[in-house]
């Protein structure tokens, strides 16, 4: 009964699923498949000519191929990025989650200070300056570790409190430091919300677009979300090259989350084993 | 080379002592290998393949000098970009940027290079020279032509249905109500608020026709003496009102974007889109067949004596003064290379004008049809150059009012007092005296 | 080892006994932890914010300054649009994140059972959350365009007269709603399988043994022990909806009129239009406002959490 329930269930979801979520991504897809006259018309048709080879190469060889550099840069600013923040970010909210102290309603309130307060882009950018970071990668890499803190730190917390105290003991018997216990028992432990922060906030990095236009401005710097601006303007939109862009910079997030995707669904398969 | 070491000994007599200095050091330095400067431009005209085109031109008469270019937004986002990197001594060494009241924002005695002393100055209109300085001095050579606001139209319609182009307000609504009742569902003015900026053309594009009424208007607005309360200014908002209540829009009015528009006049769908003469650069890149079909004609006032076109200045060219020594040079003759006639050649070729130029480049004969009838305006001496080249006052809400008019959720006069107000907050905002 | 000591674990914790003094406590969670973190927070966020916050008191053109007083303020309060934008803002961080929190569970249950085509299912979910926010505008406003868009050319084909979705006054702010919640569901769902993934197994076990249903199961076990990833979707979500702009700012820019305004979208237009200390003034005030909405709710979801 629970076989025939479930396939009901699922036979539904990828019903709705197509309607929900492939139609506006067949729109994209489709659209970048016309020739600029046919996209102009922003209409969810199939193409009176493909010109999908065509848009590619053209997009890709666009101002020298600053959408490969683009892939480079932002590929870069991405993983540095996260495992900074990731690991940061972890032992904020691990020691905030194990330790009861008088700091602790401080650091709730600068963490949710840090999700709810936007940026100052202009006095930013004189730290950026006075430290020497400003139009370098390293510092638009902790700009990025620096925003996304407060986002990891509240979902580290908060799974924190799922892994048993009863181990850190164990493992202080054992006699492990401070430092051993968290980065080979904890963050093990914390597999799958690591998971999840490293794609969203992957994800949040890789889209960005206002923190690098402004805090690492010129072309050989330029990242996915920027290169954009090549094929957008008001008079003259191409909506084909814009839209086979948009296709571009999302299809090696997507491989990406469904290698992560794989990960998560390791971590559940290999838990139920072991229960 | 010699070319362009003669241009640099021209620079270096500049009475500016340290330019004079860098200017030395640079010239005895030959074999430190090419001067190394950057070009910040828009996708919005030029477009990057004209940045290129031109920057290519330029390498090829200039090789001691190599020039990158780099894309920024258009519009609002890139207007804090632009001020941003400016006020914190990061700008390009050369950047376009708009003229008129947008480059006073910028501070330009304070932030930009002057460039009264350059050769091509003597060749900028006297339309143009005025919103690229400022008492001090004049910093901007203009990139692209000049464009007119008003209506384009669809000239074989107006043709079938013997029309002619009117020169009154009452004259173009007896036109729109001929349109409607025999024109088989063609739409007689074209809207397209998907993509709000659109909507202000009854509003901007009437401007020319105020000043003919007023000539002092621009000046008192900005003393805050005259509002778009009242009469003249008023009449832009009545006049979208009244062609919005009498239902002469397309039907898709409210989604319609802007190449939707663009098509739909092309293409005879519609017969009147009150827009800003490049659009016929969307309509050379989505329908070329049709650009010769399209003309244009001013905003008609009330009285045709008071009928003018208004008139949109070019973007420019400008050096920050954070480029310093070979590379304000180099950065002096890129601007200069822009209106010289290989760079004519270049803009000509690749950004096709769509109304005259207002340096020393000269449109091509084999432009389309729609240019002369904008020359026709220049010759007769029929012209004014839009509210924004002549006070800084803009309320940031003008595109959302002038949707509401044409949707008849607000009243011209509701919406005229609502703008208003809305250039209230943004006058004082420049601390603006009078306000 | 793990799984060991998992299986001894009851719901309910006991944590507070086996804490001991604070002395052990700091050698074994040493306070330096924090140093990293807060040296690039301090530097990077907190400096540049809280000069930002003295801009609030200028007339700001980012080339010069002249201080001003509240005069920003007083300014923002009198903006036309502010109270509609105050409900709109209210309306729309409600409603977006009651959906994500709902949906998202519901969904992050769904593709944590057997199912069939869950790898597919999981993998569309999350597409929308990596396309950018320009390409979502354009693609919803297309679709979604009363006259020649696919809905309504389907709605028609049943007809059924379709509504004007972004054109409608009365509809734009909910259609938005609708795109972000479409948007943003994959990262809730995302943090709700983490949250299940983490329940040990046995809990459903020995449910199962004692013969509870799927809905006892998930009333009982479930919904309680996903109480951590409940709290983080909903304080993340409805911060992201207090605060949102961007997506109103693609597809309506806050039309028709002023409409689908939220004080996050004047905010931005004023920022857009050049007035940087008027809008740093807005930024502190929707500051103080999403703070003011926050700070309960996120007490009570940690009271909740530390009274399991």
């Amino acid at each position: 009964m629970r076989r025939t329930g479930s396939w009901a269930v699922g036979i539904t979801a990828i019903l709705v699923s197509v309607v929900v979520f492939i139609v506006p991504f067949a729109f994209i897809f489709l659209t970048a498949a016309k020739d600029a006259s046919d996209a102009s018309r922003l209409q969810f048709s199939w193409p009176q000519e493909w010109t999908f080879v065509e848009n590619l190469t053209e997009v890709l060889t666009t101002r020298d191929g600053i959408v490969v550099r683009a892939f480079v840069n932002s590929t870069i600013l991405t993983v540095v990025s996260v495992v900074v923040m990731v690991i940061l970010a972890a032992m904020v909210g691990y020691l905030v989650q194990r330790r009861r102290s008088r700091l602790n309603p401080v650091i709730n309130f600068f963490v949710l200070a840090g999700l709810i307060v936007p940026p100052a882009v202009v006095p930013t950018i004189w730290v950026l300056q006075q430290t020497g970071l400003f139009k370098t990668m390293p510092g638009l890499i902790l700009i990025e570790a620096t925003f996304g803190l407060s986002f990891c730190i509240l979902l580290f917390r908060a799974f924190v409190a799922t892994i048993p105290r009863e181990l850190d003991e164990a493992a202080i018997i054992d006699g492990a430091g401070p430092l051993r216990l968290f980065f080979a028992v904890i963050l093990p432990l914390l597999r799958p919300v690591i998971i999840t922060v490293v794609v969203v906030q992957a994800v949040a990095v890789f889209n960005d677009f206002t923190n690098p236009l402004y805090f690492l401005p010129g072309d050989e710097n330029a990242t996915v979300q920027l290169t954009l601006y090549n094929f957008q303007s008001q008079m003259v939109s191409q909506f084909n090259l814009l839209f086979m862009d948009i296709l571009l910079i999302t299809v090696p997030p997507l491989v990406m989350y469904i290698f992560f995707n794989r990960q998560i669904v390791a971590g559940m398969t290999s838990g139920a084993v072991k229960g | 080379m010699s070319r362009a070491l003669r241009h640099r000994a021209a620079v270096a007599a500049v009475a500016v002592p340290l330019l004079v200095l860098a200017g030395c050091s640079s010239s005895g330095g030959d074999d430190a290998g090419p001067t190394e400067i950057t070009f910040l431009t828009t996708q919005d005209a030029p477009n990057p393949e004209t940045a290129e085109a031109l920057v290519e031109a330029f390498e090829a008469e200039n090789p001691d000098v190599s020039v990158s270019v780099e894309i920024r937004p258009g519009g609002t986002e890139g207007d804090n970009l632009v001020k941003t990197r400016l006020s914190t001594g990061e700008m390009a060494d050369v950047f376009f940027y708009n003229s008129g009241s947008l480059l006073q924002a910028l501070n330009p005695d304070s932030s930009l290079v002057d460039l009264s002393d350059q050769e091509w100055v003597g060749s900028l209109t006297e339309e143009f020279t005025p919103v690229v300085s400022t008492d001090n001095g004049l910093y901007g050579a203009p990139l692209g032509a000049s464009f007119a606001g008003g209506v384009v139209y669809n000239k074989p319609l107006y043709e079938e249905l013997g029309l002619t182009v009117p020169e009154t307000w009452d004259e173009f609504m007896a036109n729109n109500e001929k349109i409607a009742a025999e024109g088989d569902g063609v739409a007689p003015v074209i809207q397209t608020y998907g993509e709000t900026w659109t909507s202000q053309l009854f509003v901007l594009g009437d401007f020319a026709n105020v000043l003919a009424v007023d000539p002092e208007w621009a000046d008192q607005y900005t003393a805050h003496q005259r509002s778009y309360a009242e009469e003249p200014a008023l009449l832009g908002f009545q006049h979208h009102q009244e062609v919005a209540e009498a239902g002469f829009f397309n039907e898709d009015f409210p989604s319609a974007t802007f190449p939707d528009g663009a098509r739909m006049v092309a293409e005879g769908e519609g017969v009147h889109y009150p827009m800003l003469s490049s659009v016929i650069q969307t309509v050379l890149q989505n329908t070329p067949d049709a650009v010769d079909d399209l003309g244009f004609f001013a905003l008609p006032a009330e009285d045709a004596e008071h009928t003018q076109a208004t008139i949109w200045q070019p973007n420019a060219l400008y050096i920050p003064q954070s480029t310093e020594g070979p590379e304000l040079e180099a950065a002096k003759e890129f601007v200069a290379f822009a209106n010289s006639e290989a760079g004519c050649d270049v803009q000509n070729e690749m950004l096709p004008p769509a109304g005259p130029y207002a340096g020393t480049c000269e449109v091509l004969d084999s432009a389309p049809p729609l240019l002369d009838d904008i020359q026709a305006y220049f010759d007769e001496g029929r012209t004014a150059n839009a509210l924004e080249f002549l006070s800084p006052v803009k309320g940031p809400n003008l595109e959302k009012v002038t949707v509401e008019v044409g949707s008849g959720i607000r009243s011209a006069e509701d919406a005229a007092a609502f703008y208003d107000k809305d250039v209230e907050s943004q006058a004082k905002q420049l601390g603006l005296e009078g306000w | 080892m793990t799984a060991n000591l998992a299986t001894e674990v009851r719901p309910g914790r006991r944590r507070r006994a086996t804490g001991s003094t604070s002395a052990t406590q700091r050698s074994i969670y040493p306070t330096w932890f924090l140093l990293p973190a807060a040296v690039l927070y301090v530097v990077f966020f907190a400096v540049p914010t809280f000069a930002s916050f003295y801009f609030s008191l200028t007339r700001w053109t980012l080339f010069d300054t002249e201080f001003i007083g509240l005069e920003n303020y007083v300014q923002f309060f009198s903006e036309p649009q502010l109270s509609r934008g105050f409900v709109n803002t209210l309306i729309y961080g409600f409603v977006t994140s009651g959906a994500k929190v709902v949906l998202g569970l519901a969904l992050a249950v769904l593709l944590t059972s057997q199912l069939v085509g869950r790898g597919y299912l999981r993998s569309v979910v999350f597409f929308p959350v990596l396309v950018s926010t320009i390409g979502v505008g354009i693609t919803f406003k297309a679709l979604l365009d009363p006259f020649d868009g696919v809905v309504n050319t389907m709605l028609a084909a049943f007809g059924i007269d379709g509504p004007g979705w972004f054109t409608d006054p009365n509809q734009a702010l909910l259609t938005i709603a609708a795109v972000d919640i479409w948007k943003g569901l994959g990262i809730a769902t995302l943090i709700y399988i983490a949250g299940i993934v983490a329940i040990p197994q046995e809990y459903y076990e020995a449910a199962r043994v004692d013969g509870a249903g799927r809905w006892q199961q998930f009333r009982s076990i479930t919904l309680p022990l996903v109480q951590p990833a409940t709290a983080t979707v909903i304080i993340l979500s409805l911060i992201g909806g207090l605060r949102s702009f961007d997506l109103i700012w693609a597809t309506t820019g806050g039309g028709p009129g002023f409409t689908s305004d939220v004080i996050g979208s004047v905010i931005y237009k004023q920022y857009q239009a050049g007035f940087y200390g008027l809008s740093t003034a807005g930024n502190v005030i929707l500051f103080l406002v999403v703070t003011a909405v926050m700070v309960p709710i996120s007490m009570l979801l940690n009271r909740k959490e530390v009274e399991r």
